[in-house]
């Protein structure tokens, strides 16, 4: 390595600087969110203290314990909404991604133009449109119309055609099928094994984003045992305001964006490595 | 041969055919609908359904006569406000993260921390900054201690106190994620570029500038696209912090807030209206920057 | 622009068709309330859906109803003895979802199957008028069910009939609360501030709105404030008004002068420093602050939910509250129950109604139990003179019951009308930001206006008082 360009003490002290003050700020809210989760309610209303309470446990047993907020329940349809929405986007948005790269066909462009265009189209603007829709299809109140749109993903599979440009020859694809492919079989065997950096990080984003969704769930969910997280908590804060426990607020987010945290822990260095070792090339 | 060929066209159409019969079910269908709507007198008052009735352009009309040009301001500067710093620091984090000579301590520790922010529900999130700068909250008490203010600050009555703190929310929830983008892209620089650069006796700044940003446009438009389009979005946020009303004197009030309100009294006909004017405005916004960042499809 | 009425109702329309029949106040056997259109049976049906948005009707039907067998584990679903299965459907207030819900389950009641649809459901006062709509006719008029409202609801305050009534006085709602309010204070800082913490002698000092300004003077010179916010006193101005905000048929808001009043007193008490600066609004964590036993703030106004949910659950140490006579009498909320139409289970909705809200052994009950002060005048009057059982050790031995029956039979209610809610809502956040000084008066007048018209775009104009 030659060191004859290393940066300056000064540069590297900013960005220790700067890094120490993110990490403050990103770990701050986690740390109040604990703090407060282990707070009784009246605690929480003397105001505010760095320091941990005595509540943890009582919290959290209200909130497991309470028989009208089905916790386990709606943290078990928020694991099935968001693995399963991942799951199909990432692969049918990669799908749909290498059929538009790899494939010469006459509507090619167009469909690659009207794919871009609708990547502008933000969820609320369909929003009633889908509800008549779902409810017309005997859909409305299951889990389904929570995970099937999500197949049509402009903007993951714009993401994914640009890395699939960056990071696969189509010479591939030719010896693949020399060898004897089938087409389903490239694609499945070849490709996704290449596209797995984006594939990763594309999975985590849809995850979280299904995992906090807010806006269709409320609109499509009636019934209590297919709530789910981010409903239930909107119910609990909501529906009793008549006697609204604070704690058992704090306590119901805290147990909500737990199993996010250690899925990303979990997949996090693979993400990373996943995404420094392949990269989006262009 | 020539069978081949037209065997392989056949499957690039079925390899995206789920992606389009999806959406034409679920996006399109809707759309067009909402699309229909907004040329109605159609909305509820009350449990009574007033229409639908056809009134041509009538709801674009009354909508360009009341203050959404002014929500539309909001919403632009409550998202500059945050997208700003988040661009900044994510291109210099992301430089500093592939930047092999710059020796970080811990650099796999930041980068996993830097994302946490973004798997906190924003209602939550809106939530605990509510607590923290309420009146009788931490900062305001930190602030006070160190004799910064004799008084505490009601950040959320005021106009620059509260888009600040919106700004800062997302700022916060986003900048994770646009540098993990960000440093996927610059990963993918072949290194015998900046090897040949350095030869050439490029100096750090001269390399990021001319060489690291040029050859991240894609990804550099990718975000700028998906954050526009989140910024055009923009409703849990300042609806949790504001509860709903975009004060102080709506000056808080997003275009999404909007039309969600007609959502509410179920004014279809209205919804539909600023449905659309949302739908071409980010359309036209994402071309603009689609076309300044690739000027021309050169490949590699 | 003359906006028409195209479909008068979605529900109502062929709901009416098939209950046609069945007017006339008979109480009769199950098979006889229905109208014989009905698709299916002419039984009454299995299972009772009731839509509400807390579990307030919920456990106070299963404490009374006297054909409760037993409440499955969750909560979800009251088991009677008849065999009949009440599934209690529950849905946030929180962005408008229950009632949300609420609608299109209405909307649907024609085609749903007789299981699915809405039996019975809840409406609080501030919407009520939607619900009790004579010309949409969602909920079943009393009489219907074979409830006399003038003999069998003959003990319920007078005013609780006239909210739950159609513009034609046609009730169609009852409830089993009643909620007039009350000045709930500090007796520690009482003691300090008067020597005193006699309700009494409290009662003097807040009778009126001048004298408690006086009071407030007093309190402030010992560095506490008389009500935390002006958010704390609209209440009793917006139950004063004369005429509702928007009379039947009309599509202008009209704003009473008592409104702003309500403006102009609260810019002065708030300039002369007697609220509490720390606070803006209600529900939320600085208002809950405020009730905590360190807060400065002297008094609260509530009614008697007031007192069990918002300041006990934040100020749990006993004996630091009394009641005592408000500035001005107030009602603050009320849960209505209402029997929807197309119900196949009107039998059970008369049946819940009557031992909910007219039955005084069941009142007297929910009473002690839950602190409601209940719909019954008699039973009431009574509390109000029996220390014994109704002295309550929060309020340091205070019968408040005494304060409760006098207030309520004061109480008149404002005029209501469909848009209550949102008005009531909207004026009170634009002048909030006028009171805080972020606008000037006639920016919060725009204000509310462009906010008014863009909630119900069937209004058209605000007229201010000159």
């Amino acid at each position: 390595m030659d060191t004859n360009k290393k940066p300056s003490h000064a540069r590297i002290i900013f960005a220790y600087i700067l890094l120490i003050i993110l990490t403050f700020l990103c770990l701050f809210f986690f740390y109040i969110l604990v703090v407060n989760a282990t707070r009784s309610h009246s605690q929480l209303l003397r105001g505010f203290s760095a320091l941990p309470g005595g509540y943890f446990l009582k919290n959290f047993m209200n909130v497991a314990n309470d028989g009208t907020f089905p916790m386990i329940r709606g943290l078990v349809n928020s694991l099935i909404v968001s693995g399963c929405s991942a799951a199909i986007c990432t692969y049918f948005s990669a799908l749909t991604a290498y059929g538009l790269y790899a494939y010469d066909f006459k509507l090619k462009k167009a469909a690659f133009t009207f794919i871009m265009a609708i990547l502008v189209m933000p969820t609320q603007v369909t929003a009633m449109g889908f509800l008549r829709l779902i409810t017309k299809m005997g859909m409305y109140d299951s889990l389904l119309p929570l995970i099937i749109p999500s197949i049509a993903s402009p903007a993951v599979f714009y993401f994914m055609y640009s890395y699939l440009q960056s990071s696969l020859p189509l010479s591939l694809v030719e010896a693949a099928r020399i060898d004897g492919c089938r087409e389903f079989g490239t694609f499945n065997r070849i490709v996704l094994p290449i596209m797995k950096p984006a594939i990763a990080v594309q999975a985590i984003f849809t995850f979280v984003g299904s995992w906090n969704n807010y806006f269709v769930p409320a609109l499509i969910i009636q019934s209590k045992d297919k709530m789910t997280v981010p409903i239930l908590i909107a119910t609990l804060r909501g529906a009793d305001y008549m006697n609204q426990d604070l704690g058992k607020v704090y306590m119901m987010i805290f147990v909500a964006i737990i199993p996010i945290v250690v899925i990303y822990l979990l997949l996090s260095k693979y993400i990373i490595a996943g995404v420094t070792l392949g990269g989006v090339k262009e | 041969m020539k069978h081949k060929k037209v065997n392989y066209s056949k499957w690039g159409y079925i390899f995206i055919l789920p992606f389009f019969v999806c959406f034409f079910i679920f996006s399109f269908i809707p759309l067009l609908d909402t699309i229909r709507y907004s040329f109605y007198e159609y909305y509820r008052s009350g449990l009574k359904e007033i229409g639908p009735t056809f009134i041509g352009l009538e709801n674009y009309k009354s909508l360009l006569q009341s203050d959404m040009l002014k929500y539309a301001a909001n919403t632009f500067i409550l998202w500059i406000i945050g997208f700003i710093p988040q661009i900044v620091i994510a291109l210099l984090l992301a430089s500093w993260f592939v930047d092999a000579r710059m020796k970080i301590r811990g650099k796999q520790f930041f980068k996993v921390v830097i994302y946490l922010p973004n798997l906190i529900m924003a209602s939550a999130f809106a939530m605990l900054f509510f607590a923290i700068f309420a009146k009788t909250g931490p900062i305001n008490g930190i602030l006070e201690s160190i004799g910064v203010i004799q008084k505490p600050i009601d950040f959320m009555r005021t106009t620059l106190g509260t888009r600040s703190l919106i700004g800062i929310m997302n700022f916060l929830m986003w900048f994770g994620n646009t540098t993990i983008m960000l440093m996927a892209a610059i990963m993918g620089i072949s290194p015998d570029i900046f090897e040949a650069s350095e030869l050439d006796g490029c100096n750090s700044r001269q390399r990021f500038f001319r060489i690291t940003l040029p050859l991240i446009r894609p990804i550099l438009a990718y975000t700028l696209i998906t954050s526009i389009i989140g910024g055009l979005q923009m409703y849990d946020v300042p609806q949790i912090l504001t509860n709903g009303q975009g004060s102080p004197d709506r000056t808080s009030m997003t275009l999404i807030m909007f039309l969600n309100s007609h959502l509410k009294s179920r004014n279809y006909g209205m919804a539909g209206a600023l449905s659309v004017y949302l739908f071409i405005v980010s359309a036209i916004l994402c071309f603009i920057v689609y076309r300044m960042l690739n000027p021309k499809e050169e490949s590699r | 622009m003359k906006k028409r009425l195209v479909s008068a109702f979605l529900v109502a329309a062929m709901a009416m068709g098939t209950l046609a029949g069945c007017g006339g106040g008979n109480g009769g056997s199950d098979s006889d309330t229905q109208g014989g259109g009905s698709a299916s049976s002419s039984d009454e049906g299995k299972i009772i859906n009731i839509y509400c948005f807390n579990d307030e009707l919920k456990t106070r039907v299963n404490a009374v109803y006297s054909k409760v067998d037993k409440v499955s584990d969750d909560g979800s679903t009251t088991y009677l003895t008849d065999g009949t299965e009440i599934h209690w459907v529950q849905n946030p207030n929180q962005d408008g979802v229950y009632q949300q819900k609420l609608d299109e389950a209405l909307g649907n009641q024609a085609t749903a199957s007789d299981d699915d649809k809405v039996d019975m459901f809840v409406a609080e006062v501030d919407y009520i008028t939607k619900y009790t709509d004579a010309e949409i006719d969602v909920a079943i008029p009393l009489e219907e069910l074979g409830i006399n409202p003038d003999t069998d609801l003959a003990d319920q305050y007078e005013f609780t009939k006239t909210i739950g009534s159609d513009i034609n006085g046609v009730q169609r709602a009852t409830t089993w609360q009643c909620c007039p309010g009350l000045l709930v204070y500090r007796r520690d800082i009482a003691q300090d501030v008067f020597g005193t913490d006699d309700p009494e002698a409290i009662g003097e000092k807040t009778k009126d709105w001048d004298t408690l300004a006086a009071t407030a003077e007093e309190l402030k010179a010992k560095g506490y404030y008389v009500l935390s916010s002006y958010a704390d006193t609209f209440r009793l101005y917006s139950n004063a008004i004369p005429e509702a905000w928007v009379s039947s048929g009309s599509t202008t808001v009209r704003v009473d002068q008592k409104l702003l009043d309500w403006v102009n007193d609260s810019k002065e008490w708030l300039d002369a420093g007697y609220f509490d600066p720390s606070v803006s609004g209600q529900w939320n964590s600085d208002w809950y602050t405020a009730m905590a036993p360190e807060s400065k703030v002297f008094s609260f106004l509530f009614p008697a939910w007031g007192i069990d949910t918002q300041i006990k659950e934040n100020c749990p140490d006993e004996g630091l509250w009394g009641v005592t006579t408000p500035p001005q009498t107030f009602n603050w909320g009320g849960t209505f129950v209402l029997g929807a139409r197309g119900s196949d289970d009107e039998e059970h909705i008369k049946e819940i109604m009557l031992e909910l809200t007219a039955d005084s052994d069941n009142l007297v009950k929910i009473s002690q139990d839950y602190l409601d002060f209940t719909n019954t005048v008699t039973e009431m009057d009574k509390a109000a003179e029996d220390d014994a059982n109704f002295s309550s050790s929060y309020l340091g031995g205070q019968n408040p019951f005494a304060y409760y029956a006098p207030a309520a039979k004061e109480v008149k209610m404002a005029p209501l009308s469909t848009y209550d809610q949102g008005c009531v809502e909207l004026f009170q956040n634009a002048f909030g930001d006028y009171l805080q000084g972020t606008i000037d008066y006639d920016k919060a007048k725009e204000n509310f206006e462009t906010a008014i018209l863009e909630r119900y775009p069937d209004l058209t104009d605000v007229q201010w008082p000159e």
